[in-house]
């Protein structure tokens, strides 16, 4: 093989890889039962699923069309810091809004966390 | 209860570089590619609206002490100036120019009087966009 076909080739496969786990993010968001699990889903596997495709796009740009393209690497820097963030925050804002988690939970640490921070505060 | 936004407030400080950085790009590349003076001061603005999201609107005025409205008014001064000096060298208004330089740093670069036109359009829509927000924000 050629380097032109081995470039090509990794370019298939990480856009392929991205696609396959945007895939599973989508299955995902159905399927989960409540907003945590859905939003566990969507902030990691999407995450990675957009970065491996701008990955292969890169690649392909920068082997095929011999075109360096930093903006998609800014893109993948940028997905990689803001995406698991705003997971973060949607978590946070659901937990705040008093959202329930499903039955299956077994534990929830934020709520004996804030009992007791509520304790302390009648103490004083 | 006070909520903490550490996570929140820590990658804002990395990303506005980012923001402002792709901001500044665009608006620069705007003559051979696609961006402008338009969209590059619409990113701008996003970067402050994030500044917005992440601190309270006291502490984004003492970072970045700007009238938007001033600023709104020297973007229009910028476009009109452009398009008035073409009429000091007897050509029709907003007509423009450019010449090719050898700058010590970035090479042979052509220096184009549109450019101080889209400098006019980037501070216009970052003065319009924030007045926006900002009196939007303050209102009770």
């Amino acid at each position: 093989m050629t380097d032109l076909e081995i470039a090509k080739f990794f370019a298939g496969i990480f856009i392929l890889l991205g696609a396959f786990l945007s895939l599973v993010t989508a299955f995902g968001l159905i399927r989960l039962p409540d907003v945590y699990t859905r939003n566990h889903a969507a902030s990691k596997s999407a995450t990675l699923g957009v970065m491996f495709v701008l990955l292969g796009t890169f690649i392909y740009f920068y082997f095929v069309e011999n075109h360096f393209n930093s903006r998609l690497l800014l893109g993948i820097a940028f997905i990689l810091l803001t995406s698991p963030v705003a997971g973060h925050l949607i978590g946070r804002a659901a937990y705040n809004s008093g959202v329930k988690p499903t039955d299956l939970t077994v534990q929830d640490d934020l709520a004996t966390a804030k009992k007791t921070l509520a304790a302390m505060d009648q103490q004083k | 209860m006070k909520t903490n936004d550490v996570i929140l407030q820590t990658v804002t400080k990395v990303t506005l570089f980012i923001i402002i950085l792709f901001s500044i790009h665009l608006f620069f590349a705007g003559h051979y590619y696609p961006g402008g003076g338009f969209i590059g001061g619409l990113m701008t603005s996003g970067a402050i609206v994030l500044l917005l999201l992440a601190f309270d609107i006291k502490t984004v005025k003492s970072i970045l002490p700007i009238d938007y409205i001033k600023l709104t008014a020297i973007g229009l001064l910028f476009a009109i100036g452009t398009g008035a000096g073409a009429l000091l060298f007897d050509m029709p208004f907003l007509t423009h120019a450019y010449t090719y330089v050898n700058m010590p740093l970035l090479g042979k670069t052509s220096l184009h009087t549109a450019v101080l036109f889209d400098t006019g359009v980037y501070l216009v829509v970052i003065g319009v966009t924030m007045t926006i927000i900002q009196t939007i924000g303050e209102s009770e």
